[in-house]
């Protein structure tokens, strides 16, 4: 825009972002060859023969696609959920009077200053009282809990003109109709950086399945993938594993370019808390 | 009408009242009961016994503990500055309109989607010394390859590298953000001024960042106190527990070895430091706001 950048700052930046990528061409390199010729030296990944035998083997009856459907169902779920709440719980404060209003939400508010550490213990001490460990409601629902998403959507709530629930409500509708008919469609946007928001922490998150989900059944992707990753030394080869992992990024990279603006606004949003 | 009033001032309670509920049975409760375990000596699955300030005054005495705070530190002196500094120089690089700087700008965001088990295993065979790909180019002019992973010397600054590549979108994006918000008049009146690229850097572009700063150093700080896969995946917290970050020995005192009221200490004594982050920013970015 204004400064402009001078050519050696050019060079700088360029150099950087081949550090950057250069990790992620060498994974999808390493996925590409052979497991035989890896192990005898890992340099043959710059060269030909390339194969896509590793894929084959994923596609071929491995846990991998049992913890992608998984995640896909527990992040889903999770999203979903959310969003839900947070619709609700933000029109609610941005909109209602009712009793001790501002207290419970500088009481929700607070709860932005709880690190998932100090939690996590007590936690899993719960959710075995109540038995919920390797199920679907027991990765899904501490996923629930956060107060982001109802901070963020009560500022959106508040952000919308007056004049329009007040219209609905004199048209003799309730509170919920006004609340669905007319509110909800004017928050889409913000649905979309919540629900993506949410969407990549919860496909993304490792400490919660990690301790809750200890079947190998009920793994997540990402859990899958660290347990592969520590018995290495047992299993298929450097190629098979780093197939798993480009395999396992493909999802999230299909999400993070179709939805790259709303994950950028996501990520600054909820830093400016 | 009275009836009807009186219901719709509770009516509120029906659209809060689901987030609430899951707000207190899953956050505020467990941070209570974590507070109380943490002076109990309980195991993972059930039963307490009250010992006081029995856990707290192990961890005092215990050089394991020590030494993973010491770690945590050091990981996060390491990590801060240099994030803060290369994401800095990056969105002033960045901070254009044109196709290149949206083109760059994604792909130093690019590592940010992936999670920590994909991040680990993609430089687990960067930095692994018979296979990595900093071995093959050690070996290519004639260097020795290096033991990032299992010299106690060499692991700490390995995690380092592994998240600055990982972590370094979010705080580009702030300061990308930041920069959009700086008035451009401010900039008109310097280069009336006379002023040059330099000047003007230092003079109106890093004083307006200085909120941007505060909140980036603190949220990065806050999350590398937290700092747990990478280390458990990459290093396991070894050689000797060299690279054992605080919040991997409070995973290894539940999970290994299921000393539950022992590990939610050491977890309330990092909360507390964690949240003397927090105060901190609010209380430098109400006073960065003053001035």
């Amino acid at each position: 825009m204004r400064a402009r950048v001078s050519p050696l700052a050019w060079i700088a930046v360029a150099l950087g972002a081949a550090i950057v990528v250069a990790p992620l061409l060498w994974t999808v390199l390493l996925s590409l060859k052979a497991n035989s010729e890896l192990m005898r030296d890992s340099g043959t990944a710059f060269s030909a023969p390339y194969t896509l035998e590793n894929y084959h083997s994923i596609l071929n009856g491995n846990m991998v696609f049992r913890w992608l459907l998984n995640s896909v169902i527990v992040s889903t779920g999770t999203t979903l959920g959310v969003l839900a709440l947070c619709s609700l719980a933000g029109y609610g404060f941005a909109r209602l009077e009712f009793p001790f209003r501002r207290t419970l939400f500088v009481f929700v508010l607070l709860g932005l200053a709880i690190p998932e550490q100090a939690v996590i213990l007590p936690q899993h001490r719960l959710f075995a009282d109540l038995g919920l460990h390797n199920s679907y409601p027991g990765l899904i629902l501490p996923g629930l809990a956060g107060p982001f998403g109802v901070f963020f959507m009560t500022q959106y709530f508040r952000g919308i003109p007056r004049d329009l629930d007040e219209a609905a409500m004199l048209d003799g509708a309730s509170r919920l109709t006004t609340f669905w008919k007319v509110l909800l469609p004017l928050t889409m946007p913000a649905q979309a950086t919540l629900g993506v928001f949410t969407f990549l922490a919860s496909w993304n998150s490792y400490w919660w399945p990690l301790i809750s989900a200890t079947r190998g059944n009920m793994f997540t992707l990402t859990v899958g993938l660290a347990s592969a990753q520590m018995n290495y030394a047992q299993t298929s080869g450097l190629g098979f594993l780093m197939a798993q992992a480009v395999f396992a990024s493909i999802p999230i990279f299909i999400v993070y370019i179709l939805f790259q603006k709303h994950i950028v606004r996501a990520m600054s949003g909820a830093a400016v808390r | 009408m009275s009836a009807a009033t009186a219901r719709g001032r509770w009516a509120g309670f029906a659209f809060v009242g689901p987030f609430l509920f899951f707000y207190v049975t899953l956050l505020i409760y467990p941070l209570f009961r974590g507070i109380l375990i943490s002076f109990q000596r309980a195991d993972l699955f059930g039963g307490g016994r009250w010992v006081g300030i029995g856990n707290y005054s192990r961890l005092v005495a215990d050089p394991i503990f020590h030494q993973a705070l010491m770690n945590t530190f050091k990981l996060t002196l390491m990590i801060v500055p240099a994030l803060t500094l290369i994401a800095l120089a990056l969105a002033l690089a960045l901070n254009s309109s044109s196709r290149t700087a949206g083109l760059f700008r994604g792909l130093f965001f690019a590592p940010s989607v992936l999670s920590v088990t994909i991040v680990t295993l993609i430089w687990r065979f960067i930095l692994t010394p018979d296979a990595g790909l900093v071995a093959l180019g050690a070996r290519a002019v004639g260097a020795e390859p290096i033991p990032f992973l299992s010299d106690p010397n060499l692991t700490i600054p390995a995690l380092a590298i592994t998240t600055i590549w990982w972590s370094l979108g979010l705080p580009m994006m702030l300061f990308l953000a930041g920069l959009q918000q700086i008035p451009g008049d401010i900039y008109e009146a310097a280069a009336l001024d006379g002023a040059g690229r330099w000047t003007t850097l230092r003079r109106v572009t890093l004083p307006s960042l200085r909120r941007t700063v505060i909140l980036v150093i603190m949220l990065q700080t806050a999350a590398q106190l937290q700092l747990f896969g990478q280390a458990q995946l990459l290093t396991a917290g070894g050689p000797s527990g060299s690279s054992r970050p605080v919040v991997l020995l409070i995973y290894e005192i539940a999970f290994g070895r299921w000393e539950l009221g022992y590990a939610a200490s050491a977890a309330e004594v990092l909360f507390v430091l964690i949240l003397a982050v927090t105060f901190v920013q609010y209380w430098t970015a109400g006073r960065a706001e003053e001035r």
